[in-house]
Protein backbone atom coordinates (compact mmCIF):
# COMPACT_ATOMS: atom_id res chain seq x y z
CA UNK A 1 0.00 0.00 0.00
CA UNK A 2 1.51 3.28 -0.81
CA UNK A 3 0.05 4.89 2.28
CA UNK A 4 2.31 3.34 4.74
CA UNK A 5 2.03 6.59 7.62
CA UNK A 6 -1.46 6.03 9.04
CA UNK A 7 -2.11 8.24 11.84
CA UNK A 8 0.92 9.86 12.18
CA UNK A 9 0.40 12.51 10.00
CA UNK A 10 0.77 15.99 11.17
CA UNK A 11 -2.94 17.71 11.12
CA UNK A 12 -4.28 20.70 9.40
CA UNK A 13 -4.53 23.83 11.49
CA UNK A 14 -8.09 23.68 12.99
CA UNK A 15 -9.72 26.89 14.95
CA UNK A 16 -7.53 27.12 17.48
CA UNK A 17 -4.48 27.94 15.56
CA UNK A 18 -6.39 30.23 12.84
CA UNK A 19 -6.59 33.46 13.89
CA UNK A 20 -10.22 34.29 13.42
CA UNK A 21 -11.24 36.26 10.07
CA UNK A 22 -14.11 37.09 7.92
CA UNK A 23 -14.68 33.77 6.11
CA UNK A 24 -14.23 31.54 9.10
CA UNK A 25 -16.80 33.64 10.76
CA UNK A 26 -19.84 33.94 8.51
CA UNK A 27 -18.96 30.23 7.95
CA UNK A 28 -19.32 29.23 11.34
CA UNK A 29 -22.46 31.42 11.41
CA UNK A 30 -24.32 29.81 8.66
CA UNK A 31 -23.93 26.33 10.80
CA UNK A 32 -25.39 28.04 13.82
CA UNK A 33 -28.07 29.73 12.53
CA UNK A 34 -29.18 26.96 10.12
CA UNK A 35 -29.55 24.55 13.50
CA UNK A 36 -30.54 27.15 15.87
CA UNK A 37 -33.56 27.51 13.37
CA UNK A 38 -34.94 24.66 14.84
CA UNK A 39 -36.03 26.63 17.44
CA UNK A 40 -38.44 28.36 15.15
CA UNK A 41 -39.67 25.95 13.27
CA UNK A 42 -40.78 23.97 16.35
CA UNK A 43 -42.27 27.49 17.85
CA UNK A 44 -44.60 28.00 14.35
CA UNK A 45 -45.45 24.52 14.02
CA UNK A 46 -46.52 24.74 17.63
CA UNK A 47 -48.75 27.61 17.11
CA UNK A 48 -50.04 25.99 13.31
CA UNK A 49 -50.99 23.12 15.73
CA UNK A 50 -52.50 25.22 18.31
CA UNK A 51 -54.82 26.83 15.24
CA UNK A 52 -56.30 23.57 14.29
CA UNK A 53 -57.00 22.67 17.66
CA UNK A 54 -59.34 25.25 18.58
CA UNK A 55 -59.58 29.50 20.10
CA UNK A 56 -58.95 28.63 23.25
CA UNK A 57 -55.45 27.22 22.92
CA UNK A 58 -54.43 29.42 19.94
CA UNK A 59 -54.64 31.91 22.23
CA UNK A 60 -52.59 30.77 24.74
CA UNK A 61 -49.64 29.64 22.16
CA UNK A 62 -50.25 33.12 19.94
CA UNK A 63 -49.92 34.90 23.16
CA UNK A 64 -46.57 32.92 24.15
CA UNK A 65 -45.16 33.69 20.14
CA UNK A 66 -46.30 37.49 20.24
CA UNK A 67 -45.22 38.24 23.78
CA UNK A 68 -41.86 39.81 24.12
CA UNK A 69 -39.63 36.97 24.75
CA UNK A 70 -41.34 35.33 21.69
CA UNK A 71 -40.72 38.78 19.83
CA UNK A 72 -37.06 38.73 19.91
CA UNK A 73 -37.04 34.57 19.36
CA UNK A 74 -39.30 35.22 16.20
CA UNK A 75 -37.23 38.04 14.96
CA UNK A 76 -33.78 36.70 15.82
CA UNK A 77 -35.11 33.47 14.02
CA UNK A 78 -36.06 36.01 11.00
CA UNK A 79 -32.61 37.38 11.28
CA UNK A 80 -30.95 33.55 11.53
CA UNK A 81 -33.15 32.59 8.32
CA UNK A 82 -32.39 35.79 5.87
CA UNK A 83 -28.50 35.54 7.14
CA UNK A 84 -28.58 31.16 6.19
CA UNK A 85 -30.39 31.61 2.84
CA UNK A 86 -27.71 34.38 2.02
CA UNK A 87 -25.35 32.04 3.40
CA UNK A 88 -26.92 29.26 1.00
CA UNK A 89 -26.95 31.68 -2.15
CA UNK A 90 -22.88 32.17 -1.63
CA UNK A 91 -22.16 28.51 -1.10
CA UNK A 92 -24.22 28.10 -4.70
CA UNK A 93 -22.20 30.79 -6.33
CA UNK A 94 -19.04 29.03 -5.03
CA UNK A 95 -20.17 25.82 -6.62
CA UNK A 96 -20.35 27.19 -9.85
CA UNK A 97 -16.67 27.67 -9.52
CA UNK A 98 -17.21 32.00 -8.85
CA UNK A 99 -16.11 33.77 -6.65
CA UNK A 100 -13.69 31.65 -4.75
CA UNK A 101 -10.71 34.11 -3.95
CA UNK A 102 -10.55 35.63 -0.86
CA UNK A 103 -11.38 39.15 -1.68
CA UNK A 104 -14.51 37.88 -3.45
CA UNK A 105 -15.02 35.78 -0.40
CA UNK A 106 -15.07 38.89 2.01
CA UNK A 107 -16.93 40.84 0.08
CA UNK A 108 -19.71 38.02 -0.27
CA UNK A 109 -19.56 37.86 3.62
CA UNK A 110 -20.26 41.47 4.41
CA UNK A 111 -23.11 41.31 1.64
CA UNK A 112 -24.09 38.30 3.71
CA UNK A 113 -24.24 40.23 7.02
CA UNK A 114 -25.35 43.46 5.42
CA UNK A 115 -28.01 41.98 3.51
CA UNK A 116 -29.55 39.89 6.25
CA UNK A 117 -29.70 42.66 8.54
CA UNK A 118 -31.88 45.21 5.49
CA UNK A 119 -33.84 41.64 4.29
CA UNK A 120 -34.97 41.45 8.30
CA UNK A 121 -35.49 44.77 8.51
CA UNK A 122 -37.42 44.82 5.71
CA UNK A 123 -39.29 41.46 6.81
CA UNK A 124 -40.39 42.82 9.86
CA UNK A 125 -41.73 46.37 8.12
CA UNK A 126 -43.79 44.56 5.81
CA UNK A 127 -45.80 42.24 8.04
CA UNK B 1 1.79 1.82 12.07
CA UNK B 2 -1.55 -0.18 12.43
CA UNK B 3 -1.62 -3.78 10.52
CA UNK B 4 -5.30 -3.02 8.81
CA UNK B 5 -5.79 -3.03 5.35
CA UNK B 6 -7.09 0.48 3.35
CA UNK B 7 -10.34 -1.35 3.19
CA UNK B 8 -11.00 -2.33 6.75
CA UNK B 9 -10.10 1.59 7.69
CA UNK B 10 -12.63 2.81 5.61
CA UNK B 11 -15.68 0.85 5.73
CA UNK B 12 -18.44 1.76 7.39
CA UNK B 13 -17.38 5.35 7.29
CA UNK B 14 -19.68 5.98 3.88
CA UNK B 15 -18.95 6.46 0.37
CA UNK B 16 -18.31 9.20 -1.53
CA UNK B 17 -20.99 8.94 -3.39
CA UNK B 18 -23.79 8.99 -0.49
CA UNK B 19 -22.17 12.37 0.04
CA UNK B 20 -22.37 13.54 -3.10
CA UNK B 21 -26.51 12.70 -3.18
CA UNK B 22 -26.47 14.66 0.22
CA UNK B 23 -24.92 17.40 -0.82
CA UNK B 24 -26.83 17.73 -4.60
CA UNK B 25 -30.25 17.14 -2.25
CA UNK B 26 -29.25 20.21 -0.50
CA UNK B 27 -28.59 22.40 -3.04
CA UNK B 28 -32.08 21.54 -4.72
CA UNK B 29 -33.88 22.20 -1.46
CA UNK B 30 -32.17 24.85 -1.23
CA UNK B 31 -33.00 26.62 -3.94
CA UNK B 32 -36.47 25.82 -3.31
CA UNK B 33 -36.66 27.04 0.31
CA UNK B 34 -35.19 30.32 -1.20
CA UNK B 35 -38.12 31.02 -3.56
CA UNK B 36 -40.30 30.28 -0.96
CA UNK B 37 -38.73 32.08 1.82
CA UNK B 38 -40.37 35.20 1.17
CA UNK B 39 -44.02 34.02 0.57
CA UNK B 40 -43.53 32.22 4.31
CA UNK B 41 -42.13 34.95 6.10
CA UNK B 42 -45.13 37.30 5.14
CA UNK B 43 -48.00 34.56 5.52
CA UNK B 44 -46.94 33.35 8.33
CA UNK B 45 -45.29 36.54 10.15
CA UNK B 46 -48.60 38.39 9.07
CA UNK B 47 -50.77 36.09 10.80
CA UNK B 48 -48.55 35.66 14.09
CA UNK B 49 -50.89 37.89 16.64
CA UNK B 50 -54.22 37.96 14.71
CA UNK B 51 -57.38 36.71 15.43
CA UNK B 52 -57.84 32.71 15.54
CA UNK B 53 -60.62 33.09 12.73
CA UNK B 54 -58.44 35.38 10.87
CA UNK B 55 -55.86 32.70 10.65
CA UNK B 56 -57.89 30.09 9.82
CA UNK B 57 -59.66 31.88 7.08
CA UNK B 58 -55.98 32.74 5.52
CA UNK B 59 -54.14 29.33 6.20
CA UNK B 60 -57.70 27.84 4.40
CA UNK B 61 -57.09 29.58 1.15
CA UNK B 62 -55.11 26.89 -1.52
CA UNK B 63 -51.88 29.26 -2.13
CA UNK B 64 -50.97 29.91 1.68
CA UNK B 65 -51.99 26.43 2.78
CA UNK B 66 -49.29 25.51 -0.44
CA UNK B 67 -46.59 27.60 0.42
CA UNK B 68 -46.21 26.72 3.89
CA UNK B 69 -47.12 23.03 3.35
CA UNK B 70 -44.05 23.18 0.73
CA UNK B 71 -41.78 25.31 3.07
CA UNK B 72 -42.44 22.46 6.14
CA UNK B 73 -41.49 19.49 3.56
CA UNK B 74 -39.14 21.07 2.12
CA UNK B 75 -37.49 22.94 5.18
CA UNK B 76 -37.50 19.89 7.38
CA UNK B 77 -36.01 17.36 5.26
CA UNK B 78 -33.24 20.55 4.72
CA UNK B 79 -33.02 20.67 8.17
CA UNK B 80 -33.14 16.95 8.94
CA UNK B 81 -29.62 16.78 6.44
CA UNK B 82 -28.54 19.71 7.61
CA UNK B 83 -28.63 18.86 11.85
CA UNK B 84 -27.18 15.37 10.33
CA UNK B 85 -24.07 17.06 8.96
CA UNK B 86 -23.56 18.79 12.51
CA UNK B 87 -23.95 15.69 14.42
CA UNK B 88 -21.65 13.79 12.77
CA UNK B 89 -19.37 16.36 12.57
CA UNK B 90 -18.99 16.65 16.79
CA UNK B 91 -20.57 13.18 18.30
CA UNK B 92 -19.07 9.30 17.37
CA UNK B 93 -20.48 6.09 18.42
CA UNK B 94 -24.02 5.54 20.62
CA UNK B 95 -24.28 9.67 20.89
CA UNK B 96 -23.87 10.05 16.94
CA UNK B 97 -26.57 7.29 16.04
CA UNK B 98 -29.07 8.69 19.20
CA UNK B 99 -28.65 12.00 17.65
CA UNK B 100 -29.01 11.23 14.21
CA UNK B 101 -32.56 9.09 15.18
CA UNK B 102 -33.94 12.18 17.49
CA UNK B 103 -33.15 14.63 14.66
CA UNK B 104 -34.76 12.50 12.18
CA UNK B 105 -37.69 11.95 14.55
CA UNK B 106 -38.27 15.68 15.21
CA UNK B 107 -38.09 17.04 11.84
CA UNK B 108 -40.15 14.33 10.07
CA UNK B 109 -42.68 14.74 13.29
CA UNK B 110 -42.81 18.71 12.74
CA UNK B 111 -43.27 18.94 9.15
CA UNK B 112 -46.29 15.86 9.71
CA UNK B 113 -47.56 17.95 12.66
CA UNK B 114 -47.50 20.98 10.14
CA UNK B 115 -49.28 19.52 7.38
CA UNK B 116 -51.98 17.54 10.03
CA UNK B 117 -52.76 21.06 11.38
CA UNK B 118 -52.96 22.30 7.67
CA UNK B 119 -55.19 19.24 6.73
CA UNK B 120 -57.65 20.19 9.84
CA UNK B 121 -57.53 23.85 9.24
CA UNK B 122 -58.69 23.53 5.57
CA UNK B 123 -61.40 20.97 6.19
Amino acid sequence: MADVNRGNRPLSPHLTIYRPQLNSITSILVRITGNALMVGAILVVWWLMAAASGAAYFGVIDGLITSVLGDLVMAGSALALWYHALGGVRHLIWDTGRALDVASADRLGWAMIIGSVVLTALTLIAI
Amino acid sequence: MAYVTDRKRVTGLGSARSGTQQHWTMTVTSVALLLLTPFFLVIIGGLLGQPHADVLASLSRPVPALVVAAYLVVGMHHMRLGMQVLIEDYTRGLSRKIGLIATTILCYGLAAGGLVALAQIAL
